[in-house]
């Protein structure tokens, strides 16, 4: 549990600038989950793909949540699967970021009050970005890419969010 | 070195340890440098081959990825697992990482350039790389974790039998030089290619083969990446490890690399040796040395995004059925060929230069080929051509 993370009180100009330097270096290497439960998910392996290529801007995938930062949540959370989605984002390592990819994980989507789906996977984790499209195509996906990688850059790190 | 520092007025022991901190803190910044670079450039050249692009926005055509990655795993959480044993668990990458970074002290950079010539060179370079199977084994057993536990269990099932038939087959070049040296071997070669170790008799080449495909499986290459292997094992023995040991694991699979293209390079192609005309330019030298280990990286990184990866028993058999008799046949073989061409100098080197034109033939066919795919790769997704067939 040793980090750096928002640890800091103080606002000055060397944490300031390292600030800048550091979240820098994270947003251009957002590695992500392999995780996807619907047809989101065929969206998101064609953004891996060479028309949309996430790895250009330093996202590589990852199997494993331990090295990965961002959880892109692709598709329809049933009230199963919800369980595991909450213990698969407590495994991941701080800082930690969730894209909500569809309008299923949005609110529930097409599948909205259904006995057995989760109306919103922000019922059960942070969400950092929604991306709405039902499924989104890969340039929606490579834009939320993008806006996370600009809230990414705003972040304190060292220092106490306010 | 030592010398430099007594003449400025320091007594002979500290000039010795100074030059020796010296030293290893040059090695060991060369060694991080090229393990990043490595990881930068076989996901650019992975994107190549998927018609991709790879990583391309951060610095120049996306130079410093590497650092933007190691930044980041630096600063993330430091898990360790509930029921972890957590002393071997944070032990574990260093024994990897020394594993790797102990071969460097009989690097031969170049004619010359070399940290300790040691006279056993070649045999510690095989007993140091042992390391990594204990840091392997560790990780997985103290992970606490089925995964790490199954590949850990793989890597050293893995590294352990294909150390057999890379050290057989490296027996071969020690016959020819007649030493285990690395700076002796590399002298023993020279600079025109069919007075490489590789070319020297057809035996030559049958090691080099087998000493190929071993240290492939050594390094955890593709096709033997089953330690690691996503699709069964999540992530094999590294599974449950998160920000700087990650990094330090990822770091020495990749340094890993570096030390099998510098082994091939030094004992079968040639090393850094120059014409006689250049002899003495070390940086030249030095720079030859690293073009050729850089083709042998390139063919590395293009096998394993070309070639899917083996199963367990399909290792195992092909191990100790194929390889390991084949070593032994070379080993014998040189054996014989040396007692009956001893006398006729003449005869060894016409059979050099005729292994060295088939070489080329077989290269040129290839290429042939191979020239075909890459010009269709070549056309944009969305022109008119693409859509013909």
């Amino acid at each position: 549990m040793k980090t750096l993370y928002n640890k800091f009180e103080s606002d000055n100009i060397v944490l300031t600038s390292l600030d800048h330097l550091v979240n820098l270096a994270r947003a251009n290497s957002m590695w992500y989950l392999l995780f996807s439960t619907a047809c989101c998910g065929i969206e998101l392996m064609q953004t891996g793909g060479p028309r949309g290529d996430l790895e250009r801007f330093g996202s590589a995938p990852r199997a494993v949540p331990r090295t990965a930062d961002l959880m892109l949540v692709a598709g329809t959370i049933t009230l199963k699967m919800a369980e595991r989605v909450k213990i698969l984002y407590e495994q991941m390592a701080e800082p930690r970021y969730v894209i909500s990819m569809g309008s299923c994980a949005n609110s529930g989507g097409l599948f909205q009050s259904a006995y057995s789906v989760l109306d919103g996977v922000d019922r059960v984790i942070p969400v950092d970005i929604y991306l709405p499209g039902c499924p989104p195509r890969p340039e929606a996906l490579l834009s939320a890419l993008i806006d996370l990688q600009k809230k990414v850059k705003k972040e304190p790190y060292f220092r106490k969010k306010k | 070195m030592d010398a430099t520092l007594i003449s400025i007025g320091l007594d002979p022991l500290t000039a010795k340890i100074t030059s020796m901190v010296i030293i290893s803190v040059i090695v060991l910044l060369a060694f991080v440098t090229i393990g990043g670079i490595l990881t930068l450039v076989e996901r650019r050249i992975s994107g190549f081959m998927q018609s991709r692009l790879g990583p391309n926005r951060v610095g120049p055509q996306g130079a410093l990825q590497w650092v933007a990655d190691g930044v980041k795993l630096i600063l993330k959480e430091d898990l360790i697992p509930e029921g972890a044993d957590r002393k071997l668990f944070r032990i574990a990458p260093y024994f990897c990482l020394v594993g790797i970074f102990g071969t460097m002290v009989v690097f031969p950079w170049g004619k010359g350039v070399i940290v300790a010539d040691l006279n056993v060179g070649l045999f510690y370079f095989i007993s140091i790389t042992a390391l990594v199977v204990f840091g392997v084994l560790m990780a997985g057993w103290s992970s606490n974790n089925k995964w790490s536990l199954l590949g850990g269990m793989r890597a050293a099932a893995q590294i352990v039998s294909y150390e057999i038939p890379v050290g057989m087959s490296l027996l071969v070049p020690i016959l020819i030089s007649g030493t285990l040296s690395m700076g002796g071997i590399m002298a023993s070669q020279g600079w025109l290619p069919w007075e490489w170790m590789v070319f020297k008799s057809p035996f030559a080449v049958l090691s080099f083969i087998i000493f190929f495909i071993g240290s492939l499986a050594e390094a955890n290459r593709t096709p033997f990446d089953l330690p690691e292997a996503e699709s069964e094992l999540v992530s094999g023995y590294c599974t449950e490890y998160s920000g700087f040991r990650y990094a330090v694991f990822f770091l020495s699979e990749w340094a890993n690399l570096f030390v099998l293209g510098g082994l091939t390079t030094s004992v079968f192609l040639g090393g850094g040796n120059l014409p006689g005309a250049l002899e003495g330019f070390t940086i030249l030298s030095v720079l030859v040395y690293l073009a050729k280990v850089a083709v042998v990286i390139f063919v590395v990184i293009w096998l394993r995004w070309t070639l899917p990866r083996f199963r367990i028993d399909q290792l195992m058999s092909l191990s100790w059925k194929y390889l390991l008799p084949g070593a032994f046949i070379a080993f014998l073989g040189q054996a014989a060929y040396m007692l009956l061409t001893q006398h006729t100098p003449i005869v060894q080197s016409i059979i050099a230069v005729l292994m060295f034109l088939v070489f080329v033939f077989v290269l040129i066919r290839f290429g042939l080929k191979v020239r075909v795919s890459i010009n269709e790769q070549r056309i944009p997704v969305n022109s008119p051509a693409s859509n013909v067939s």
